[in-house]
Formats: structure tokens, C-alpha cells, sequence
């Protein structure tokens, strides 16, 4: 079983980016969960979204205490939480900044890959500058970054899910996956 | 077709494909999109339903009352204050003999206010004369409404039935749901033709005075019908997996617990994890099962018994307390095995939003084999994963 954690802030998409990353890989013929972690969600307000991956039914109505993977749709919480708590050594975090791994003080040994989404998103006109919506861009990248799902069923499935505008989400998410050509 | 949906959205679903005719709701978390799906669906011509927004909870069900009388097919959903406001009409609904059926997307009762899931609410309307099912999963949740309406309008039947899902455990969590089509819906599901149709032309009264001399026939009515809402459940079920392929284990689903040494009673969402735990342990050679309580009312005594028979060592998870001696299911399972020899420990937790972990059952698995073997039960009730310092958890 693959577990994924999305660390965002309210209004980023992070719970949706969780859904969408579920619908892709059951597309993929797996099955999959999605649940946010429960609070009352405010604007701005962090907030923790997850996803299941599996060959089978997922029968787990838990938590997700240490995923495989994470997510982190703004690095301006790591000085908040601690975003690898509990992740799998082997697991990749995958983080939407515009800094290097050495601002961001990520310690050696763990797989880290670095998308600039937020300049993605504001190119594609998604969201504002004070709040972009960066969902469709991280999973992009999260396609070129973990090989468990593929960006075909992740845009057949960004397609699916995107309220408005389809193209700018689906160019958003196509830009992040180039940009991490070769990785 | 599979569809990505929350519970929410699943018991939405099983309204719009039962062809409900009268959807009359008052929001509350975290049931609300149930309420707002159902108001989607109808706007966009995809449900042919008559849409009643209401100014309360207690209302909703009146409303429900009057045009299942009608001969309406009825559906509303609550959660919580939204059910205990209820209170009183679900007893008439009961006494109404009204097949209204209602997901409760089960949360907490306040003070201090907390929107999240437990088995509070739904425990608390255990008398009330409705029958109650729990769902593990999304899939489930879609698929009992649909059984419902078929037991809850049987001639013989003919009471509400509530369908619980696990208050954002389930409702606003995304699963694979195979959304069955119409035709076989209708094949499955015929049309609710009342026996006593009111209308205009046949203008009769309803639930007027029964006097003392009638009252005890009148609810001993109520409870037949609970008797036989037992084989007509079982036979929904039957004809469910012919049309559809798919079958939930009855009243209660035994899951490995043929020569298990200990089994956990356990409804709902928390049910699932524990089949994951309970596979976890088989691995390493420890003998666990669980046994799903599907059906809490009518409770099915019987099919206890036999678990008790076969298993020595029986624990209970109960996600509310009733402040008796235990919890309500520990209670019911107990009295089930009233006279067997068995070792019964009631375990309270998953209260209030707090996650009913892996770790969690695991530890309740490995406290009913030390008391398998021992044969000594060391307290009836446990509360887990209290933050009393103990270290226990």
C-alpha cells in the first residue's frame, strides 16, 4: 500500500489535489481512499489532506501516521511542523518552493524534489499572487517525481475534477512535469 | 460504474436511483452534502424528487410522515442535534408505520460543542422502534439504502430505517463506489404502493387515540415486525447480491473467526481495520476475527449466540457509552451469551473524532488472546487510548 500526506494551507487545493491523485490511480486499475484531516477548515489555515494507493480494497478507515510520500503545497509551514514526520526513509517529499535545498535546510538522506508551482500556477493564471492555486502544477510534478502514478491519468483525472478552468490546470500540472524532466 | 464518491455522495446516490419522491432535509455537519447533493441532483433534472428545504430537523421527518402517508417515497439524512431534535418524530414514524428511510452520518451530541464521529447520536435513538444498520465503507453505505427501502416497505415490515455511516470517516472520504444502473435499480427496488394510501378522495385519520385496552397489541405489532424485519433483511440481502454481485454477511459478517481464539464485535468504518489487523495477526500466527455488527436493531441474538459457541473470548468496541454497566453493544452482545461461559470485555474509544488507529486493534487483539489464554478478564470495561499518563497505549 502506497500513503501520500499533503501539507497545504486552506484555499490551496490540497484536499482536492489528495482526491485527484485517489481518482488517477484508480484509473490506473488500483484502488485508492482520500480523506482531509478533519478540523474546521478556515482560509489559510493548515491543513492536512492524504491519499491510499493499493492493489486491493482499501479497508483502512485510519489515519495516516507515516506515508510513503509528502507533499507540501506551501514551504512556508516547515518552520511551522515538521512535514517528514513519520515518512518512510525511502519516501520522497516533494516540495513547491522557489528556494534550493540548502535555504530550506533539508537534511542530507532524503529524497527530495523541488517544484516551483507557485510561478507555475501564477503563469497559468491560477489563483492570486497572495493565493495560487497550486494543486494541478504539484501533481504534475508528483507524476515525474513518484513513479506510482502516470501524468496521463493524472490530467484524465485533473480533467474530471477541476471546477474552472480546465486548460489553465491541465497546461499547470504538463509545465510541472517537463520542468522536471530527466529527474 | 465505478465512481470516486464520499459516503456523503454514495447515500445521495442510493436516494436518487431508489426514485425517491420527497427529499425534505434541514443541513447539519456532516451530513450536509448529503442534503446538498440530493438538491443538486433534483435542480439538474437528474433526481425526480420533490426538494423540501425545512426550518428544522423535527420538522423534516413531519413533513416525511405526512407524505409517506401519501404514499410518497421518502428520504431525508441528520446527524447528531439534528437527530436528537428528531427525537420525538422518529418515534411517531415508528408508530406511523412509515418505511421513510434516513442516513445518519453519525457525529457527537454537545456540549462542548464537537462536529465529529462517534456513535453517540444513533446509540442514544436505539429505542426508538427504527431499524439501524452501520456500513463499513462507501460501497455499503449506497447499497443498504437501496436494501432498506425494500425491507422497510414490505407489508410485513413497514418501519423506518436508519442507514449509519461514520460521521466524516466515511461521509467526506473518497472511496471507489460502483454506482449500480437504473433499470437494475428497478428490477431490484419495484415502486412503494401502500396498502393505505390517504388522498383526497379517500380522506381516512391516522393515529388518533389508542386507548388502554389497544396500546399493548399496538406496539406488540411494532415488535413482530421488528421479528420479521429479521428474514426479510437477510432475503433484501439475497436477491441484492443476485441483482448486483454484491452481499455484506447478513445481520453480523463473520471474518475469520471459524477456530479464532478471540473475536472483536465492532460496527461501522472501524470494522475494516480491524479485518486489516485481524489478516496482520493471522500472519504471525495469532488466531483473531472480527465480527461486524451490520444490524443493530433488530439486535441479532441469536447469530451472537452461535459466535459465543464457537469462540470463548468476545470483546466489544463501542464507539459511544450509555453510562450503564458498558456500552450499548457490549450489553446486547452480553445478554446474547447470557449463560455461556465466555470471557467479555467491552473496549469505549474512537469518541469524538479520535482515530481508531491499526495500533489501537492491534493492542485490543493481543489484551483478548492474554485473556484467551489466562481465562481471567482483568476489568469489563476498558476505555482505550485515554491520555492518562499510564503508558498503556
Amino acid at each position: 500500500m502506497l500513503e501520500v500526506r499533503f501539507h497545504g494551507r486552506g484555499g490551496q487545493g490540497a484536499v482536492v489535489a489528495s482526491e485527484i491523485l485517489a481518482k488517477a490511480a484508480v484509473r490506473e486499475g488500483k484502488y485508492a481512499s482520500a480523506f482531509p484531516f478533519f478540523g474546521v477548515e478556515r482560509r489559510g489555515a493548515p491543513v492536512m489532506a492524504f491519499c491510499r494507493i493499493d492493489n486491493r480494497p482499501i479497508r483502512i478507515h485510519a489515519g495516516i501516521y507515516d506515508p510513503d510520500h509528502v507533499v507540501v503545497l506551501d514551504p512556508a509551514l516547515m518552520g511551522m511542523i515538521d512535514v517528514t514526520e513519520g515518512q518512510k526513509e525511502d519516501g520522497t517529499l516533494l516540495i513547491n518552493t522557489s528556494h534550493t535545498r540548502e535555504e530550506l535546510n533539508i537534511p542530507n538522506g532524503r529524497r527530495t524534489v523541488l517544484v516551483d508551482a507557485t510561478a507555475i500556477a501564477l503563469r497559468r493564471g491560477l489563483g492570486s499572487a497572495t493565493a495560487p492555486i497550486v494543486n494541478t502544477a504539484i501533481l504534475g510534478a508528483f507524476a515525474r517525481a513518484c513513479p506510482e502514478v502516470g501524468i496521463d491519468s493524472i490530467l484524465e483525472s485533473i480533467k474530471d475534477s477541476v471546477p474552472a478552468k480546465r486548460e489553465q490546470n491541465l497546461a499547470a500540472a504538463q509545465d510541472a512535469y517537463k520542468q522536471l524532466e530527466g529527474l | 460504474m465505478i465512481e470516486m464518491m464520499t459516503a456523503n455522495y454514495a447515500a445521495a446516490h442510493g436516494a436518487r436511483l431508489a426514485r425517491a419522491d420527497v427529499v425534505a432535509v434541514y443541513p447539519i455537519t456532516p451530513q450536509t452534502s448529503i442534503s446538498e447533493k440530493c438538491a443538486e441532483m433534483v435542480e439538474k433534472g437528474e433526481m425526480d424528487a420533490k426538494f423540501m428545504m425545512m426550518e428544522s430537523e423535527h420538522s423534516a421527518m413531519s413533513a416525511l410522515i405526512g407524505a409517506s402517508y401519501v404514499g410518497a417515497r421518502t428520504f431525508t439524512a441528520t446527524s447528531s442535534h439534528g437527530l436528537a431534535l428528531m427525537h420525538e418524530m422518529l418515534m411517531w414514524a415508528v408508530g406511523a408505520r412509515r418505511p421513510i428511510v434516513m442516513p445518519v452520518a453519525a457525529r457527537t451530541i454537545g456540549g462542548p460543542w464537537n462536529i465529529w464521529g462517534e456513535h453517540q447520536d444513533v446509540i442514544t435513538e436505539r429505542d426508538v422502534g427504527w431499524l439501524q444498520i452501520f456500513c463499513e465503507n462507501n460501497q455499503e453505505v449506497l447499497d443498504t439504502v437501496l436494501m432498506a427501502y425494500r425491507v422497510a416497505e414490505d407489508p410485513e415490515v413497514m418501519l423506518p430505517v436508519m442507514v449509519i455511516e461514520d460521521g466524516f470517516i466515511l461521509s467526506h472520504t473518497v472511496d471507489s463506489v460502483d454506482v449500480p444502473d437504473q433499470e437494475a435499480v428497478d428490477r431490484y427496488l419495484p415502486p412503494f404502493r401502500p396498502e393505505h394510501p390517504v388522498s383526497i378522495e379517500r380522506p381516512m385519520r391516522h393515529g388518533g387515540v389508542v386507548m388502554p385496552d389497544w396500546w399493548t397489541e399496538f406496539r406488540h405489532r411494532i415488535y413482530l415486525s421488528q421479528e420479521v424485519a429479521r428474514t426479510k433483511l437477510l432475503e433484501a440481502e439475497e436477491a441484492f447480491q443476485k441483482e448486483f454481485g454484491r452481499s455484506y454477511g447478513g445481520m453480523m459478517e463473520l471474518y475469520r473467526c471459524d477456530d479464532a481464539d478471540a473475536v472483536l464485535v465492532v460496527a461501522g468504518s472501524a470494522a475494516g481495520t480491524a479485518k486489516e489487523v485481524a489478516d496482520k495477526l493471522r500472519e504471525e500466527g495469532k488466531k483473531v476475527g472480527v465480527a461486524k455488527l451490520r444490524v443493530f436493531r433488530p439486535f441479532p441474538a441469536q447469530e451472537v449466540h452461535h459466535l459465543g459457541k464457537k469462540v470463548r473470548t468476545v470483546g466489544v468496541f463501542d464507539r459511544s457509552y450509555t453510562f450503564g454497566d458498558g456500552g450499548a453493544m457490549f450489553n446486547e452482545v452480553r445478554s446474547a451469551l447470557h449463560g455461556q461461559r465466555n470471557n467479555m470485555k467491552n473496549y469505549i474509544g474512537g469518541l469524538g473524532g479520535r482515530d481508531v488507529t491499526v495500533k489501537n486493534i492491534e493492542w485490543i487483539f493481543e489484551d483478548l488472546l492474554k485473556i484467551a489464554s489466562s481465562g481471567k478478564v482483568d476489568r469489563t470495561v476498558e476505555w482505550v487510548a485515554l491520555k492518562d499518563g499510564s503508558g498503556r497505549w
